[in-house]
C-alpha cells in the first residue's frame, strides 16, 4: 500500500515535471523572464561588440533590441550572452538563450539537422581572404601552399577546404575557438591567410597593429547569409524572429524612420497604417501589442538606420551599402520583405 | 462463519503488515527498494524528457554521423600521420580518431617530460645548493600559481613572437636536419622499408638479454657479493645487437630530410618554387611538429612538473634520516643511498600522488582549444559538432575518451603501485 502510494506519487511527479520540461512556448517563457536572452558574438565590431561604455552595439544587437521592443514595448528588456562559435546552437538549443543573433550562416544543414530555424537574412556576406600586402598575392589562386588561420566550428573550414581542394591547391589550416586568437596569431606571422565573411574581415582587420599593410583578396568563396535563428518545433516565437526583421525591412522602404515615425502614425498610407499598428490587429495575431513595429522602429530603427549606423560607409568597418546586395530590392540589392496585410 | 473468517483473515494480513513495518530487516529492505525505484524513475525521466524534447526540436540522434564525410581539412599533427584520411573526405569517425591521437600525444610525451622535470626540482628544493634550491623553490611557486589557460596563452603567444617567419630557414641544426621556425619544429622523417621486423625482433631479444643479464648478476651478487655492472652491459647489448642486424640486412630504414626553399628554386619536377610556397616543405620529406603542440607540451609539463616537484619533495621527507645515517653507515656512497634506500621508500609515498598529477594533466590537456592545437575537444566537440549538432552523442564519445584514458593510467599505476608496496615478510 504505502509502496503503492510512493510509486504513484513518484510517477504524477515525473509526468508533471515531463510536461513542463518539454513546452515549447518561448513567448511565454519570455514575458515571464520580463526579457528576452539573446546570444551574440564575442566581439565583432559592427555586429555584435561592446562599445567603450560597456554597451552592446552592433546590428545584430539592434536587431535583438527589435525583439525586445515588439514583445515588451522596450528595447533595453534584452539581456545579452555572447557566445563563442562552437557554443552557439548548443546554447540557443539548450534553451540557454531565446534567439541566436550571431552573424550566424543559414545553410541546409543548420536548418535540416541542427533543430534550428532561420527567421530571415540581416546581412548577406560571402566568405574572402586577407593577406599582408607584403606577401605580392593579388588573386587567390595564387595561395597554393599557404597557411591559414580561421576560427574553429564554423563554415569557414568547410569552404576553405572545398577552394583549396577544388583548385587542387595544398594548404594548412589553423583553427582556433576566438576570433581575437586568430587575429594575435595572424597578426604574429603564424599565418599567411586570414579567412572568415568579408564583413568579419573588415571588422577585425581593424583590431591588427597595422590594419593598413593588409590586403583583403578580390574573390568571395561562398554565399554566407547571416541571420537570427531560433528553435524549430515553436512557430509562434519563429513568427515573432521573423517579422521583427519583416517590419525594419519594410519600415525602410516605407521611409519610416526613428526621426519621423510621430508623423508618420498619422499617415494617410495604408500600408504605413498596417505596418505601425493603427489599422489592424496584427501584432495581436502574433500574440504581442499592435504597435509592436511602432515599437521597433521608434526605439531601434529601420534596417536601414542601423545598417549605416554600425556597418556602413561611415563606420570603421566601411561596408558600402549601395550597390552592394545588401540594398534594398527596390535598388538593386536583395533586401526584401513580405508585405505586412 | 465465511464473514468471519474473511475478517480474522484481514485482521491477520494488517497484523502481518504492522510486524512487517516493525521489523528492522523489511523496513530497510522497503527503503532501498523505493530508493532504487526512485533512482531508476528519475534516470527513466531524464532519458524520456530527452528524447521527446530531440524529437520535438526535430533533431537526428543516433551515432550515422560517423559514417559521414566531414569536409574539412585538420592541422598537420601526429594523428593526421597516424589516421590515414583524405581532407574533405576523412569521415568523421576519421577526424575523432585524429583528435584521440593528438590528446594522446600530447598526454604522453607531458607525462613523461613533466616526471623527468619533477622529479629533477624535486630533488634540487632539497639540495644544500643555496642557488639549486633557490631556482626550485621559486620555480615551484610561481608556476603551480598561474593558471594553466594563462600558461599556455602565454607560451603560445611568446613562442610565435621569438620564432623567425616561416620563409627563413630559422634556427637550424645538424646542417639543417632540424629547422625551427614560426611553422614549427622541422626533423627528419623515418622511412622504413622491408626488414625493419628483424630490427625490432633484435631489439626485443637483446632487451630479454640485458634483463637475464641483470637478473644472473643479482643472483651472483646475492651468492657470493660480488658486483657486476649490469646496467652498463645491458646497455651497451641493447644498442649494439640491433644496430648489428640494421647494417646487415641492408639498413631498411633511412631518413628523409626537411628542405628549405626558397623562392624562385626550381623542383625537380621543374615547377618554379612561389613566394607563397617558400619555406620548409614537407611534402618532399622531413615531419614537422607545429608551434602549437610544442606550446601546449611546454605548458602543460612545466605546469604539471611544479606539483610533481613537491609530491617528490614530501615523499623523500617522508623517509627517516636513520635510513640515510644507517646507509652511510653501511658505507654507501650519495648515488647508491638516494637509489638503493631513500627512493625506493619514497615512492611508496610518491606513487599515489603521481597518478592523480597524471590524471590531471591528460585532462588539462583539453585546454589546447585555446590555442588552436587539434586535440579530440578542439575538432571533434569543436569543428566537428558544430557541424552535425549532435550534442550528446559527441559529448558522451568524448567522455567515454577520457573515462578510458585516465581508468588506463589509474590501472597502469596500481600496479606499478603493488610492486613498489613494502614486501613483508
Amino acid at each position: 500500500m504505502k509502496l503503492h502510494s510512493a510509486m504513484g506519487a513518484l510517477t504524477a511527479l515525473g509526468m508533471v515535471m515531463g510536461a513542463s520540461a518539454a513546452s515549447a512556448d518561448t513567448l511565454a517563457d519570455v514575458v515571464s523572464n520580463g526579457s528576452v536572452q539573446c546570444g551574440v558574438s564575442q566581439g565583432l565590431p559592427g555586429f555584435s561588440n561592446k562599445d567603450d561604455a560597456g554597451n552592446w552595439t552592433g546590428i545584430d544587437v539592434d536587431y535583438c533590441r527589435g525583439v525586445a521592443a515588439a514583445v515588451f514595448g522596450d528595447a533595453n528588456a534584452v539581456k545579452f550572452t555572447p557566445l563563442s562559435a562552437k557554443e552557439r546552437f548548443t546554447a540557443l538549443s539548450s534553451g540557454e538563450v531565446d534567439i541566436l543573433s550571431r552573424n550566424t550562416t543559414w545553410t541546409m544543414t543548420r536548418d535540416t539537422q541542427l533543430g534550428l530555424n532561420f527567421a530571415g537574412v540581416n546581412y548577406y556576406d560571402g566568405q574572402g581572404m586577407m593577406v599582408p600586402s607584403s606577401l605580392g598575392v593579388t588573386a587567390a589562386t595564387e595561395l597554393d601552399g599557404a597557411s591559414i588561420c580561421t576560427n574553429t566550428g564554423t563554415t569557414t573550414e568547410l569552404n576553405i577546404t572545398d577552394f583549396f581542394r577544388s583548385n587542387n591547391m595544398s594548404f594548412e589550416l589553423v583553427a582556433f575557438e576566438k576570433a581575437d586568437e586568430v587575429v594575435a596569431a595572424y597578426d604574429s606571422g603564424r599565418c599567411d591567410v586570414y579567412t572568415t565573411d568579408k564583413s568579419g574581415i573588415a571588422a577585425q582587420r581593424l583590431k591588427l597593429a597595422d590594419p593598413n599593410a593588409h590586403t583583403i583578396l578580390p574573390e568571395t568563396i561562398s554565399k554566407e547569409p547571416l541571420g537570427p535563428v531560433v528553435r524549430q518545433g515553436d512557430d509562434q516565437w519563429f513568427n515573432i524572429a521573423r517579422w521583427t526583421l519583416n517590419c525594419m525591412i519594410n519600415a525602410e522602404e516605407m521611409g519610416v524612420t526613428s526621426a519621423n515615425i510621430t508623423d508618420m502614425m498619422n499617415s494617410d498610407n495604408p500600408g504605413i497604417k498596417r505596418l505601425l499598428g493603427v489599422e489592424g490587429t496584427f501584432g495581436e495575431n502574433l500574440g504581442i501589442s499592435n504597435g509592436w513595429c511602432a515599437s521597433i522602429i521608434e526605439q531601434v530603427g529601420n534596417y536601414g538606420e542601423t545598417y549605416e549606423a554600425n556597418v556602413g560607409a561611415n563606420t570603421p568597418l566601411k561596408l558600402a551599402r549601395d550597390g552592394s546586395v545588401n540594398a534594398l530590392w527596390t535598388k538593386g540589392g536583395l533586401m526584401y520583405a513580405p508585405p505586412i496585410r | 462463519m465465511a464473514y468471519d473468517t474473511g475478517q480474522n483473515q484481514s485482521g491477520d494480513e494488517g497484523g502481518g503488515l504492522a510486524a512487517l513495518i516493525y521489523d528492522p530487516k523489511a523496513r530497510g529492505l522497503l527503503f532501498q527498494i523505493i530508493l532504487l525505484l526512485a533512482v531508476v524513475g528519475f534516470f527513466a525521466w531524464i532519458l524520456d524528457n530527452t528524447v521527446s524534447n530531440l524529437a520535438a526540436q526535430n533533431k537526428k540522434s543516433g551515432f550515422g554521423f560517423l559514417e559521414e564525410s566531414s569536409g574539412f581539412q585538420i592541422l598537420t599533427t601526429l594523428g593526421t600521420y597516424l589516421v590515414e584520411s583524405q581532407p574533405g573526405v576523412a569521415t568523421y569517425f576519421d577526424i575523432f580518431w585524429i583528435g584521440v591521437v593528438n590528446t594522446l600525444a600530447v598526454a604522453i610525451v607531458g607525462i613523461i617530460l613533466a616526471t623527468i622535470l619533477g622529479f629533477m626540482i624535486g630533488i634540487f628544493r632539497l639540495s644544500s645548493n643555496i642557488i639549486l634550491r633557490g631556482f626550485a623553490t621559486v620555480y615551484v611557486e610561481a608556476l603551480r600559481n598561474i593558471p594553466l589557460l594563462l600558461q599556455i596563452l602565454f607560451f603560445y603567444i611568446v613562442v610565435l613572437r621569438i620564432l623567425p617567419g616561416k620563409r627563413e630557414e630559422g634556427y637550424t641544426l645538424f646542417n639543417g636536419a632540424f629547422g625551427l621556425n614560426i611553422e614549427g619544429l622541422f626533423a627528419p622523417y623515418p622511412v622504413v622499408r622491408e626488414g625493419i621486423g628483424s630490427v625490432l625482433l633484435a631489439f626485443l631479444g637483446a632487451a630479454v638479454l640485458a634483463w637475464a643479464v641483470a637478473w644472473l648478476a643479482r643472483k651472483r651478487q646475492e651468492a657470493t657479493g660480488k658486483q657486476f655492472p649490469s646496467f652498463w652491459v645491458g646497455l651497451a647489448l641493447i644498442i649494439a645487437i640491433p644496430l648489428a642486424v640494421f647494417y646487415s640486412v641492408g639498413e631498411p630504414m633511412n631518413l628523409e630530410y626537411p628542405r628549405f626553399l626558397n623562392a624562385g628554386d626550381v623542383l625537380p619536377d621543374g615547377r618554379t618554387v612561389s613566394r607563397i610556397k617558400a619555406g620548409y616543405d614537407i611534402g618532399l620529406g622531413g615531419m614537422v611538429i607545429v608551434p602549437e603542440f610544442l606550446a601546449l607540451l611546454l605548458a602543460l609539463s612545466l605546469y604539471t612538473a611544479s606539483f610533481i616537484a613537491e609530491i617528490v619533495r614530501a615523499g623523500i621527507l617522508a623517509v627517516p634520516s636513520g635510513q640515510t645515517e644507517a646507509s652511510k653507515a653501511l658505507g654507501m656512497s650519495n648515488g647508491q643511498n638516494l637509489r638503493l634506500v631513500v627512493i625506493p621508500q619514497a615512492l611508496r609515498v610518491i606513487i599515489p600522488p603521481l597518478t592523480s598529477q597524471y590524471l590531471n594533466l591528460t585532462k588539462n590537456s583539453s585546454l589546447a582549444v585555446a590555442i588552436a592545437y587539434p586535440d579530440i575537444v578542439s575538432v571533434f566537440a569543436g569543428t566537428a559538432l558544430n557541424q552535425v549538432g549532435q550534442e550528446i552523442e559527441m559529448i558522451f564519445m568524448m567522455m567515454m575518451v577520457y573515462l578510458v584514458i585516465s581508468l588506463v593510467t589509474s590501472a597502469f599505476m596500481n600496479w606499478f603501485n603493488d610492486r613498489m608496496r613494502l614486501v613483508e615478510r
